[in-house]
């Protein structure tokens, strides 16, 4: 059999394009809600982690160096398949969806609090000295700074996340590339397989270049 | 009646390093008072107290306008009643300059967007850099972002202006500039606690000098006394070091 009759099979293809679609779908959104997720989560814990009470401070910390030290397949399996053993049954998506945004929160705080640290303390001792409250000196003055040195490494982060999606189909979720090697059991051909690794460079692609493009473009500006 | 700034027995120590050895100091409202000593004197520990950038030891007080400056809700009290100026200009680099001049009055005070930004247009006339307004401060001079952080702590009509070397960081031809508009502010009556290097401008503005040395106050007096006739040998050593650098 020749080559391409096996790899880019363009009947199979045409036959399998609307099951991969539709796993692209669900990769979309479980990657969006997870990115979402994760950002608030990862703000409001680099907040506890640089201003709360030093108790709370130190279980942000210790809940970013084991979310950050945790493989995600190992997070997600114990969440979709132990969990129930205590009387916690997650669907597919909330099971997969709850271990992208715990890992994801765990690096995206590690993200804002490196963000909040380049702001140079003249700028909270000037807010200070205006009779600025704490929440007021966030929202006003350090977040806003702080979003210019935290985009490129947010993108990166939220590109992580997308790919890490692929492992939700371990719990049987109807992703991208679980739907991939579905149509590929189905054609006996491993065409769709292809067709997703490309539907993932595409979507991916555009992100990484912007990463790049940011990174020069900041870089260049903050001097 | 007190002082409107009174500091009793103030001490302030990082970890065994005593940087103030308790200091005693009154100032009156509309006083000019210019804070000189050599680098590590604890000039800028002293000023930084006062809106307590810098917290303090507990048997010291530190009263502004009879309230006594301690954390907790008074604070934003003191500190709606003392601007500061930094050697750093220490502007927010995200806003223009007629935004850095509103964010206070807009946050603290509640002041609508459009009396904002009359009042921060008359601040920034004051201050001569109007054409400015609408530029961001990484496209000013040193000298003119100074005067853009005078305006912005104006802007909060403090009673009284706390200045800690608010030239030190200037090029030299913009020096005066900033010392300019200082010395227009001293005129209008607002208190000002001013820690400089430059002896021309205490000589000719101030009130008083303190002179300061090793966390205290060595001697305190009218400019033409401290600056020309000095008594304490450290005073003296101190002068002619600065006028024969
Ligand atoms: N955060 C800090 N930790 C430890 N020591 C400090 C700290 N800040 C200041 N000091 C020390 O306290 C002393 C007084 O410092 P301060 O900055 O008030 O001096 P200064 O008179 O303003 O000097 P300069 O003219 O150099 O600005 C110095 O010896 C300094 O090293
Ligand atoms: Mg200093």
């Amino acid at each position: 059999m020749d080559i391409f009759d096996t790899f880019l099979n363009a009947e199979v293809f045409l036959r399998t394009w609307p099951l991969l679609i539709q796993g692209l779908w669900v990769t979309v959104q479980l990657g969006a809600a997870s990115i979402v997720a994760g950002l608030v989560l990862g703000l409001i814990v680099s907040m506890i982690r640089l201003y709360g009470p030093v108790p709370l401070r130190l279980l942000a910390r210790l809940y970013i160096d084991i979310f950050r030290s945790i493989p995600l397949l190992v997070l997600l399996i114990i969440v979709y398949y132990a969990l129930p053993f205590v009387g916690l049954r997650l669907s597919p998506f909330a099971s997969a969806m709850t271990a992208l945004t715990l890992v994801s929160g765990a690096y995206t705080a590690e993200i804002f609090r490196a963000g909040i640290e380049a702001i140079p303390g003249g700028q909270f001792e000037a807010s200070a000295a205006l009779g600025l409250s704490h929440r007021q000196t966030m929202v006003d003055v350090i977040l806003p700074q702080a979003v210019k040195i935290v985009i490129p490494p947010l993108t990166n982060n939220s590109i992580n996340v997308v790919k890490d999606t692929a492992l939700a189909s371990v719990v049987a979720m109807p992703d991208l590339l679980k739907q991939a090697t579905q149509a590929q059991a189905l054609a006996a051909n491993p065409t769709p397989l292809i067709g997703a690794a490309v539907i993932y460079i595409a979507v991916l692609w555009p992100l990484v270049a912007l990463v790049s493009r940011m990174e020069r473009r900041f870089g260049a500006r903050s001097r | 009646m007190p002082a409107f700034v009174s500091i009793r027995n103030l001490r302030k120590s990082y970890g065994t390093f005593e940087a103030l050895r308790g200091i005693d100091l009154e100032i009156e409202k509309g006083e000019v008072v210019c804070v000189v000593g050599p680098s590590g004197s604890g000039k800028s520990t002293l000023i930084r107290c006062i809106n307590r950038l810098e917290s303090f030891s507990k048997e010291s007080e530190i009263r502004v306008d009879d309230i006594a400056v301690v954390p907790g809700r008074t604070l934003a009290k003191v500190r709606a009643e003392v601007g500061m100026v930094f050697q750093s200009f220490n502007l927010f680099p995200h806003l223009t300059v007629r935004e850095n001049v509103m964010l206070a009055p807009r946050r603290v005070r509640g002041t609508s967007r459009a009396d904002a930004a009359s009042q921060a247009d008359r601040l920034l006339a004051r201050v001569g850099i109007s054409e400015q307004a609408d530029k961001y401060p990484e496209y000013l001079s040193g000298g003119q972002q100074q005067r853009v952080a005078i305006a912005r702590a104006l802007a909060m009509e403090p009673q009284v202006m706390l200045f800690d070397e608010p030239t030190s960081a200037l090029d030299p031809e913009m020096v005066g500039e900033v010392l300019d508009v200082m010395r227009d502010l001293a005129g209008t009556g607002v208190t000002m606690i001013v820690v400089t290097h430059e002896m021309g401008f205490a000589a000719q503005v101030a009130d008083r000098v303190i002179f300061m040395d090793g966390g205290e106050v060595i001697e305190t007096g009218p400019p033409g006394q401290v600056l020309s006739a000095p008594r304490e040998p450290r005073t003296k050593n101190f002068l002619s070091a600065v006028l024969n650098h």
